[in-house]
């Protein structure tokens, strides 16, 4: 038996650690090198974890995840909202102060340099929080496009420990260590308040698992974040809570429909490609890539759908997916069992004649067409709160 | 984990368990656990030929594609179709899942195969680098 992972990552000179990277591995974590860090992909079933357990905590109770590799920029002056405006392709003046939004970072071309949350911290302060992947490239590129701006750039990325704590149940257990009231901060909004004690911790109701949820950012020291997270975990005890790998992490955002640097956003796909649309604001006068954005819009061929295998086979990140007569017409951007809808599904760019749903195609698998069927997407959506 | 000493071990990390010319072949508890939640097996029809070290089926979890190489040559005579719908039992007693049984070709390659005590330390030094 030799195993493959499915999703690669390129070799780094150092690898770098979190600083959980100790508790990860005392907690007994499978640890894999996710672009030059050395991160846990899931934790023991002996503890009651594995990919599918975490996902399903997640989707059910609650999940823990560290994901201090992410990176942090503020952007803070006079013209820091210039500044944002100019880089990003969502329209950050709509914000108000703790208030967060998606976008992205674009290249003149409208490809992505990376996805990002725009969080407004004050009357003209941002921070920008980013991929681990793309952390030196992010802050190169923000930092040489905002020279002409009276604005600082700061790279934050080593400040803080980020720690995401995510599912209907997350509200309830951060809530038993925090003194603000999490019930009113609303989504992809921004609080200050204390958490397990420390001071002026920010507080944000965002995530990457398409659940409600937090993250939250403290101070990067070992003890302390070591500290945050087992007392997170005991908060959660009585939903279940457990710790969450980078596995449960992709399962969940592929169920979602959220996009992955380098699968379905990369340097060589555009906005429109993607399907990103409503988080670009081309009333904008102007931001990098409008103008190519522009251009591009009625010349769109492809674009990202959801697959649902409809015979036995999972179809994997860059497999081929295949027209009826067997034809080769796009490929498989993230593929993966999908552990609370118990379906095997699939992102891939198509040409738009097939981009219809319930269009039936085929994903090569070893050499076989095996069968699926285009699916409105995103596959999960978290139901409405009740009250 | 003591593995179990009724059968032979590949470097691959399967198992093959003889009984007279027959023999039942799966993957050992370590390759379970390092694969994780296993959701999906491959296996060959019964009467496919098998060659010892050449690839006869695949093992998917939530996360990895995996190969399974034959420990030995020679015809299957029976897959375990419970993996199919219940491909987790791999997980959960990877000694006891069998995947499939084939009559052996030459019983004396297994011969070659690590021992149980010699399996567990090369997974040993395997896990120790």
């Amino acid at each position: 038996m030799s195993s493959v992972e499915t999703t690669p990552t390129s070799p780094a000179p150092t690898v770098r650690k979190t600083a959980l990277n100790a508790i990860h591995r005392q907690m007994g974590a499978k640890m894999v090198d996710f672009n030059g860090w050395d991160m846990p992909v899931e934790y023991p079933a002996a503890i009651g974890c594995g990919i599918i357990n975490e996902h399903m905590a997640v989707r059910t109770g609650v999940g823990i995840f560290d994901v201090s590799h992410m990176g942090d920029i503020r952007l803070a002056g006079p013209h820091a909202l210039d500044a944002v405006q100019h880089i990003s392709m969502n329209d950050a003046s709509r914000l108000a102060i703790g208030q967060a939004q998606y976008s992205a970072l674009l290249y003149p071309q409208g490809t992505f340099v990376d996805d990002v949350i725009v969080h407004r911290l004050g009357e003209d302060e941002y921070l920008l929080v980013i991929n681990a992947g793309t952390r030196e490239k992010d802050f190169n590129w923000v930092r040489d496009n905002t020279r002409q701006f009276d604005c600082q750039v700061e790279n934050l990325s080593e400040d803080f420990t980020q720690i995401a704590i995510q599912g209907p149940k997350a509200v309830t257990t951060l809530q038993k260590l925090a003194d603000a009231d999490l019930s009113a901060v609303k989504f992809y909004w921004v609080t200050r308040g204390s958490v397990c004690g420390l001071k002026n911790i920010l507080i944000a109701r965002t995530g990457y698992t398409a659940e409600d949820g937090f993250e939250i950012y403290i101070p990067a020291d070992e003890g302390t974040s070591t500290r945050v997270w087992n007392e997170i975990l005991d908060a959660g005890k009585e939903f279940g809570a457990v710790p969450c790998g980078l596995g449960a992490r992709n399962t969940l955002r592929l169920e979602g429909k959220l996009p992955l640097y380098g699968h379905e956003i990369s340097d060589t796909i555009n906005v429109w490609e993607a399907g990103l649309d409503r988080f670009c604001k081309m009333e904008k006068p102007e931001f990098i890539g409008r103008a190519a954005l522009e251009k591009a819009k009625p010349n769109v061929k492809r674009t990202l759908a959801g697959l649902e295998m409809v015979d036995r086979g999972i179809a994997r990140d860059g497999y081929k997916v295949l027209d009826h007569a067997g034809h080769e017409i796009g490929y498989v951007t993230s593929g993966s069992p999908a552990p609370f809808l118990k379906k095997n599904i699939a992102l891939a760019y198509l040409p738009l004649e097939f981009a219809a749903d319930g269009t039936m195609l085929k994903v090569e698998i070893r050499g076989q067409g095996v069968a699926a069927k285009l699916v409105p997407t995103p596959f999960y959506k978290r139901p409405k709160k009740a009250a | 984990m003591a593995y179990p000493t009724d059968r032979k071990y590949t470097k691959e990390h399967e198992w093959i368990q003889p009984n007279g010319n027959t023999a039942a072949i799966g993957i050992t508890d370590h390759a379970q656990e390092s694969l994780g939640d296993i959701v999906f097996v491959e296996l060959p029809k019964v009467g496919a030929e098998l060659t010892s070290g050449k690839t006869f089926g695949t093992v998917e979890s939530v996360k990895a594609v995996s190969d399974l190489f034959a420990p030995a040559s020679g015809t299957v005579t029976e897959i375990n179709g419970d993996l199919a719908t219940s491909p987790e039992k791999v997980n959960k007693d990877a000694h006891g899942a069998w995947m499939i049984k084939i009559s052996l070709k030459n019983p004396k390659e297994l011969d070659s195969l690590l021992s149980s005590s010699d399996y567990d330390k090369f997974v040993a030094e395997e896990g120790g680098h």
